[in-house]
């Protein structure tokens, strides 16, 4: 239910501002020559990302966030309805021996971080006495109203209507902010009316989340500081990549250039190369253990195969027009592998290296979920099983930027590197 | 005897199919120092074939190939050879796919600097020395690329269509500076061409392939490339033969390329 209408308001902001930028702000804004073609939709090169489109994007995303946790980031008139906080009252009617009694129930529900006693209440008259209980917000509570009338349930007493609607165990009544559900064992259950925000169990605010990153990056989690358990995680990455492309390139050149490497080892590159490396870890602890050892050769063996498949088609993907102009004007086959083959090959090469970092942060979280002392992947299984979700969503977007961030480095090295690549 | 010496020649492709193209059939022909040939053939009659021969990058099924007095076997900075494109390293400077060639023989740095320089002059592109070949145009690329062969230095150069990718102006320029480099260098090349034009214009001798089997069909000795050096070529073209000459190779590809659409249409 909460999600339809997060969606429908997403859809909402989506559309709303796909409006009003494009058809107010862009006809105020200069044109440059793309604008200038008739011929758009088709044309890919006409779409380029509006950068306001990703702005709003990303505060939708914040706004959306904080609308459904009570964030204090925003104005109170944004936040979705938010669950009952206050006293509440309902009044219950007691049966037994064929007489009937009034009682009133004044129930407490007290914010998580105010403990509340049960207020005092007069008993009153009759033998259903008022009683008087405390819950905290986003729970249910059972109101034991028996426990101090004359005639307890035990003695025959039973609840038969609550606000004078009639009820029976198992029936639920609609009270003012709440609901009460006679128990099957004859009990009123109240459910407070819980609105339509996330309990922060479920999704913490973002500034939870923001002051429990101040938090880990001071106290540290876990007796490692912050930066050693993703500098683990970086370093395993790096570690397992650098293997894994040391000995994958020299494969996979030797893959293709040789009859005899290219036959022998093209089943076992086809065979490695679709299966996922997670399908590795348990395989790996057996073998390895849990410790730095197992998770690095994790990582070899998944940047392994895309490194030698990424210089094997770099090798043979080199125009045969080159090698023979380089071999009519004098080039050994030493220097065409140095002057032809190498440089021809690096632009797939990056490639391949871009793929295998991204595999290899995935796999390292993965690995580091099931075992691991510290590393990013650790830390969010473990603040997961302490239910600390502010710690949990805190992992993931660190272990998005920094996979982010991989890729962008990856890609200016690609620049700076290989300048010529798709310019053949 | 010093020049090049093709001695029947004979190429035949087997197929994985257990068919086999017959590419060449005992081509002959004999090629003095300093001599322009221009090849022209109908599409597939083996003119790529037979310059692969020669390159090295092939090896005939039967005949005999003799480079002054050495018989040939697999490529050699002896034969250069000036792709249609492609051939150029992008990971290099426009001096270092020139100087290329004398790296490979160790020459010295201050040597080899001198030859860059002076070709890269030749060739009009001194001042896109530091320039990527990626970042020129058509026209400059293929002018590296013959600079790149001229630096090597070898006895034959050999054109697999060196102008077929560029406009018409730009090859028009193109042609003019083939002639004055061969001029110039009096190298021995072949040049292959699907333009007649270009096949009159810049062969002293002129050799029309016939296909099925890959053969030499006539053989002709022309005027214009000699006439073409240092001239306007638009002048030579109106030269009394050229209108002729043109006409009659026209008709004769022409003729072969309908007898092998008329055979392909009844092999289906
Ligand atoms: N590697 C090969 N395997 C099988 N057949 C080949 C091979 N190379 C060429 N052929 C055949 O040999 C014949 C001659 O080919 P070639 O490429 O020399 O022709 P061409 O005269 O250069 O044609 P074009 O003018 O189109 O470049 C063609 O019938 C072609 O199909
Ligand atoms: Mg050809």
């Amino acid at each position: 239910m909460t999600g339809l209408f997060v969606l429908f308001i997403y859809v909402g902001i989506f559309v709303g501002s796909f409006f009003v930028v494009t058809k107010v702000i862009d006809r105020a804004t200069a044109k440059d020559f793309t604008s200038l073609k008739t011929v758009t939709f088709g044309d890919e090169s006409a779409v380029r990302p509006n950068r306001i489109a990703g702005v709003l994007s990303i505060l939708t995303i914040f706004l959306i966030w904080g609308m459904f946790t009570g964030s204090s980031l925003l104005p109170k008139f944004l936040h979705a309805p938010g669950p009952f906080v206050g006293t509440l009252e309902f009044t219950y009617t007691a049966e037994a021996d064929g007489q009937r009694d009034d009682g009133t129930v004044t129930v407490v529900i007290y914010p998580r971080d105010s403990e509340t006693e049960a207020p005092e209440v007069d008993p009153g008259d009759g033998f259903a006495k008022n009683d008087s209980s405390a819950i905290a917000k986003w729970r249910t509570g059972l109101v034991r109203v028996d426990a101090n009338d004359e005639i307890k349930k035990k003695d025959g007493a039973e609840v038969v209507a609550i606000n004078g609607q009639p009820i029976a165990r198992g029936e639920t009544v609609k009270i003012e902010n709440g609901t009460v559900t006679l128990s099957d064992k004859g009990t009123p259950n109240l459910a407070p009316y819980r609105g339509w925000q996330m309990e922060p169990l479920y999704l913490p605010a973002p500034e939870t989340v923001w002051s429990r990153t101040l938090q880990v990056v001071s106290e540290g989690f876990r007796s490692f500081t912050l930066w050693e358990h993703l500098g683990y995680s970086l370093f395993r990455v790096i570690a397992g990549f650098l293997l894994g492309a040391l000995v994958g390139i020299p494969l996979g050149y030797a893959m293709g250039l040789s009859d005899w490497f290219r036959g022998w080892f093209d089943p076992i590159v086809e065979f490695m190369r679709p299966v996922p490396p997670l399908a590795l870890i348990p395989l790996v602890i057996i073998w390895f253990g849990i410790g730095e050892t197992g998770k690095i050769i994790l990582l070899f063996l998944a940047a392994l195969w895309i490194m030698a498949i990424a210089s094997r088609s770099g090798v043979s993907g080199v125009n045969i027009s080159k090698v023979h102009a380089a071999y009519s004007l004098g080039a050994s086959k030493w220097q065409i592998m140095r002057h032809v083959i190498v440089p021809n090959s690096l632009p797939e090469i990056f490639t391949g290296a871009r793929v295998a970092m991204g595999v290899c942060w995935g796999t390292v979280v993965a690995a580091e979920l099931v075992a691991a002392e510290q590393g990013a992947g650790m830390m969010i299984m473990v603040a997961s099983r302490f239910q600390n979700t502010d710690i949990v969503i805190l992992g993931i977007i660190l272990i998005g930027v920094i996979g982010f961030g991989i890729d962008m480095l990856m890609r200016w090295a690609e620049r700076l590197l290989v300048p010529w690549k798709g310019k053949a | 005897m010093s020049g090049l010496s093709l001695q029947d020649i004979s190429m035949r492709f087997d197929l994985p199919n257990g068919s086999a193209v017959q590419a060449l059939e005992n081509v002959s022909l004999d090629l003095k120092p300093g001599e322009l040939m221009s090849v022209l053939g109908p599409s597939g009659c083996g003119k790529t074939t037979l310059l692969n021969i020669v390159a090295g990058f092939l090896a005939q099924t039967s005949g005999k190939l003799v480079l002054n007095d050495h018989e040939i076997h697999g490529p050699d900075a002896e034969r250069g050879m000036v792709f249609q494109k492609g051939a150029l390293f992008e990971w290099m400077s426009v001096r270092d796919n020139v100087g290329f060639g004398p790296s490979m023989k160790g020459m010295p740095r201050g040597e080899k600097a001198k030859i860059v320089d002076h070709l890269l002059d030749v060739v009009g592109l001194q001042d896109f020395k530091e320039k990527a070949v990626y970042e020129l145009s058509g026209g400059m690329q293929q002018r590296v690329a013959l600079a790149r062969c001229l630096a090597n230095d070898p006895d034959v150069i050999l054109m697999d269509e060196p102008l077929g990718a560029l406009d018409a102006l730009t090859r028009e320029k193109m042609q003019s500076l083939v002639l004055k480099l061969w001029k110039e260098t009096g190298k021995t090349i072949i040049l292959i061409t699907h333009s007649v034009e270009e096949a009159l214009l810049l062969g002293e001798r002129l050799i029309v392939m016939a296909p099925r089997p890959g053969r030499i069909h006539k053989e002709y000795r022309l005027p214009f490339a000699e006439l073409g050096v240092g001239a306007d070529l638009r002048e030579v073209k109106k030269h009394p033969e050229f209108g002729p000459k043109r006409d009659e190779i026209l008709a004769m590809i022409w003729d072969m390329e309908e007898e092998i659409m008329g055979r392909t249409e009844e092999a289906s």
